[in-house]
């Protein structure tokens, strides 16, 4: 049997580390194949060298039964092979037609009646819902990939690679992209797709190949396949699938929020007259579709955010609940921290506001904590020994400690700041998308650390986008819309189908907290 | 195997990134650079100006060692662009691309001189010396403040901002020079009697005060950057503001703070220029020095140490490209060109020091 493409034995190093080591893989016509792999184990890197952005140290490439010499993205045109990169390649102030005019090449007419033509043609064909003369600064997230893969298209691939494509998609954005990929598939394309949700890898391909560590670790048929095995494969080892949901100890309350209310820069009111309470040895997770709210909120809290008035949270160190109590809003983060309130945040932009990503572990656990003391001369040992326990303790993986953040994978840096405001021994945590990005191992190993914690009396929220994880994690949901509170639902009782419609339909007594 | 595929080979030449190079890779790299340097120079110099570039070498080494007072001259003459680059170093470690410190460097220069005119004979020596120290200074450090603070509060464009400041600097400077110098056709040098105000002579120069206090600030701003605290927020903010923010630092403060030390730094650098080098004050005392040391502390990565040793390069080359011009009778440019060629090797084989090269066929790595 002829596969669209084939590779064979590659090999790709950086400086000292193998990103891939004699990976062998093919791709049928006409089918739908899902890499899958833990972060780190170089998946991003295999699809690289197959749409031209790397240039492989050893092995070979075959397209078509044909071998093939991939130098650069133009190569992988030419071959019909298209990639759809997690951060998308679009110009912002150009519309849909003008972006995919873009991938014209040189002795091609611009013509941009023609093109939106073939476009429209390829849209209708495939079923793909997307508004050709939208700016794309306009667009949602899902129609930009939307766009994406119509580019690819266009540009006439046979054989499409999406990076993990669903990550930044709501539950029904990724049935209605699954279902553009089963028209595709049955019209012949062959599809490679990344992507770390499993069930997403049961319900869409037809075979898996998984890599582990860089070394290619078997293809199974998709029929044959469990989440536990594929889990399984990937990993190396029998891994616990079941998240665990210990029952709330010593719970009182922690943290009183109150008429929350932020108004943007641009005028927008992105939260509003948010009320609930969180409770300490709780998980409260927050739902909702990304963009409602949600960093605003945790923000707010964190004192980094400037609020409308008659905003107030109030934190409760221990039972008692007036003679200390104190009103967190109007305070910055050093203030809070003054007070002895531990408040742990763990941001959505790890990089870009967790960590500093030229820094070492050691310089970022010193973030926080680089002001104790008196001495002039900030003190090292401290976070030296910090970053040790935490590398020993979570297992993350870098050369070194010294090693710049930047440098490490996704789940690793994830580790490294969720490592870091743990160990502050915080009274309230909070975390945005916590598992984002990681692998299902990783996820794992934080939603353990934040049972533990949950164990500890710390009052945890929890700002998540995986639904099934917020039921089977956290005791009450809060579930943001539109910037309100469209509800708060035990954890326990509820369903992903309620909280889907508390999603996307705002209720007509919006900001009544329900319990 | 099709002809279509077949026409599509392994590119010829690949860059590939080096994990780390050791340390023996990066002397041999850089020795490869030098090597190769002068022997393009020499092609240069044999082919176009019809010299003997073993000669041209020689002369071009002499510009700073012939003599112990040549030597002298280029050690007074690194400490003033060290200085500046030093000052510059927390500055642009922040990312605030301070391109002003011609300006800061002229307005403590100015500072000094004021003092020195209106004060020269009338304060006691070490009261003297004190208030031009302290004047030149505060002066470099209101030039720092200024567009810090519209920086912090406005969010203004620092890059444009200290970059007319200089000029502003400069048209006191002129200003001022016009006044003091009277019927004179030019200021000439300050308490030319009395002396007051020059700095005393140390081993026989009264410039070997400033290298006294460049070695001292060299140590010190090292130190400052590496392991204060001060230092470690300014190499927050300078990464990411949302991170420094979180972390509790307040960016407005640090950004403020961290121009004023540069500027008085800068101030500073002033005063020792007017009192140890020049005794007196002109639109070019700075000489060009405030944008050379962007160069000296970038390249350096704001390794103050590292800094003297690119200072001291630059240096070399200067010298040395003017004892070509005037050894040979060539024009600027020619020796310029000479010059330039060295420089350009030294600063490319940085680019083979971070990534490698790959032949097409050889799975070997070449330099």
């Amino acid at each position: 049997m002829e596969y669209a493409i084939e590779l064979r034995h590659i090999t790709k190093t950086f400086g000292r580390v193998v990103a891939n080591h004699n990976v062998s893989l093919a791709v049928r016509q006409g089918e739908i194949l899902s890499l899958l792999g833990e972060n780190g184990s170089g998946k991003t890197t295999l699809m690289n060298m197959i749409s031209g952005i790397y240039y492989p140290d050893s092995g070979e490439i075959f397209v078509k039964g044909k071998p093939a010499e991939i130098r650069s993205p133009k190569d992988a045109y030419a071959l019909g092979i298209g990639m759809v990169h997690q951060h998308f390649k679009l110009i912002d102030v150009f519309t849909a037609v003008e972006n995919i005019a873009l991938v014209l090449d040189k002795h091609e007419k611009y013509d941009l009646k023609a093109i939106k033509a073939r476009a429209r043609a390829i849209c209708d064909k495939y079923a793909f819902d997307i508004d050709l003369d939208q700016k794309v600064y306009e667009m949602s997230v899902s129609q930009k990939q939307t766009l994406e893969i119509v580019k690819m298209l266009y540009r006439g691939a046979e054989i499409l690679i999406l990076d993990e494509p669903t990550a930044v998609l709501t539950p029904q954005e990724t049935d209605k992209l699954f279902a553009v990929l089963r028209n595709m598939r049955a019209d012949g394309k062959s599809i490679i797709i990344i992507t770390h949700k499993l069930h997403e890898v049961l319900s869409i391909s037809d075979r898996v190949s998984i890599l582990r560590k860089g070394e290619y670790a078997g293809t199974v048929d998709t029929d044959m396949a469990t989440e536990a095995s594929l889990t399984e494969l990937m990993v190396g080892k029998k891994v616990e699938l079941n998240i665990e949901r210990p029952e709330p100890v010593n719970r009182h309350l922690r943290l009183s929020v109150h008429n929350l209310s932020v108004t943007n820069a641009e005028g927008v009111r992105v939260l509003n007259n948010i009320s609930f309470e969180a409770f300490s040895g709780e998980i409260l997770g927050i739902a909702g579709i990304s963009g409602n709210g949600q960093k605003e909120l945790l923000e707010a809290i964190a004192g980094l955010q400037n609020v409308d008035p008659d905003s107030s949270v109030v934190y409760f160190p221990d039972d008692d609940r007036d003679s200390t109590a104190e009103q967190l809003i109007g305070k910055t983060p050093k203030s809070i921290r003054d007070m002895g309130v531990h408040l742990s945040f763990v941001p959505e932009d790890r990089l870009g506001m967790g960590l500093v990503g030229s820094m070492s572990m050691v310089d970022n656990m010193m973030l926080k904590s680089y002001g104790n003391g008196h001495s002039i001369f900030a003190d090292r040992k401290a976070p030296r020994h910090l970053a040790e326990e935490i590398k020993e303790s979570l297992g993350v993986v870098t050369p070194s400690i010294n090693t710049p953040v930047s440098r490490l994978s996704g789940g690793n840096v994830q580790k490294v700041l969720v490592g870091r405001e743990i160990a502050d021994a915080p009274s309230v945590l909070m975390t945005a998308y916590a598992v984002r990005g990681l692998d299902i191992n990783t996820s794992y190993t934080i939603y353990h650390l934040l049972n533990e914690q949950k164990q500890k009396g710390v009052a945890i929220i929890y700002v998540g986008e995986d639904l099934d994880v917020l039921v089977d994690l956290c005791d009450r949901i809060l579930v943001l819309c539109d910037g309100h509170n469209n509800g708060i639902v035990d954890g326990r009782t509820t369903t992903k189908e309620e909280l889907g419609l508390l999603m996307t339909a705002l209720q007509e007594n919006k900001g009544g907290a329900a319990r | 195997m099709s002809e279509q595929n077949k026409a599509i080979h392994e590119p010829l030449l690949r860059v590939v990134k080096r994990s780390e190079s050791s340390m023996k890779q990066k002397i041999v790299v850089r020795a490869a650079a030098i090597l190769l340097a002068l022997i393009v120079d020499a092609l240069f110099i044999f082919f176009i100006t019809g010299l003997n570039p073993l000669a041209v070498y020689t002369t071009m080494f002499q510009g700073t060692f012939s003599t112990a007072m040549r030597f002298s001259w280029a050690l007074r003459d690194l400490a003033s662009l060290l200085l500046i680059g030093i000052a510059l170093a927390p500055a642009f470690k922040m990312r605030f691309w301070n391109t002003g410190a011609e300006g800061q460097v002229l307005v403590g220069a100015l500072a000094t001189a004021a003092v020195m005119v209106y004060y020269g004979g009338k304060l006691p020596n070490w009261l003297l010396y004190t208030v031009m120290c302290a004047a030149s200074v505060l002066a470099g450090a209101l030039w720092g403040f200024i567009p810090a603070w519209f920086k912090a509060h406005f969010n203004t464009n620092e890059t444009l901002f200290t970059l007319m400041m200089n000029y502003v600097a400069i048209q006191i400077v002129a200003c001022c020079v016009n006044i003091w110098r009277g019927q004179a056709s030019g200021l000439g040098k300050l308490n030319m009697k009395s002396k007051a105000g020059w700095f005393p002579q140390v081993f026989g120069q009264r410039y070997n005060i400033n290298l006294i206090v460049v070695v001292l600030l060299v140590v010190l701003m090292y130190c400052y950057l590496r392991y204060s605290k001060q230092g470690y927020e300014i190499a927050v903010v300078g990464e990411s503001e949302n991170t420094a923010r979180y972390a509790g630092i307040n960016v407005g403060r640090v950004i403020i703070r961290t121009m004023i030390i540069s500027g008085a730094l800068c101030g500073l650098t002033g005063f020792l220029i007017v009192g140890g080098r020049d005794q007196t004050i002109s639109t070019s005392t700075a000489g060009g020095n405030g944008f050379t040391a962007i160069i000296v502390a970038w390249l350096a990565k704001f390794n103050t140490f590292t800094m003297a040793l690119i200072s001291f390069l630059l240096i070399f080359l200067q010298k040395g490209a003017m004892e070509i011009a005037s050894a040979y009778a060539l024009n600027d440019f020619a020796s310029d060109i000479i010059a330039g060629i060295i420089l350009f090797f030294i600063l490319g084989s940085e680019f083979f020091i971070n990534y490698r090269l790959i032949i097409r066929g050889s799975h070997k790595e070449v330099c």
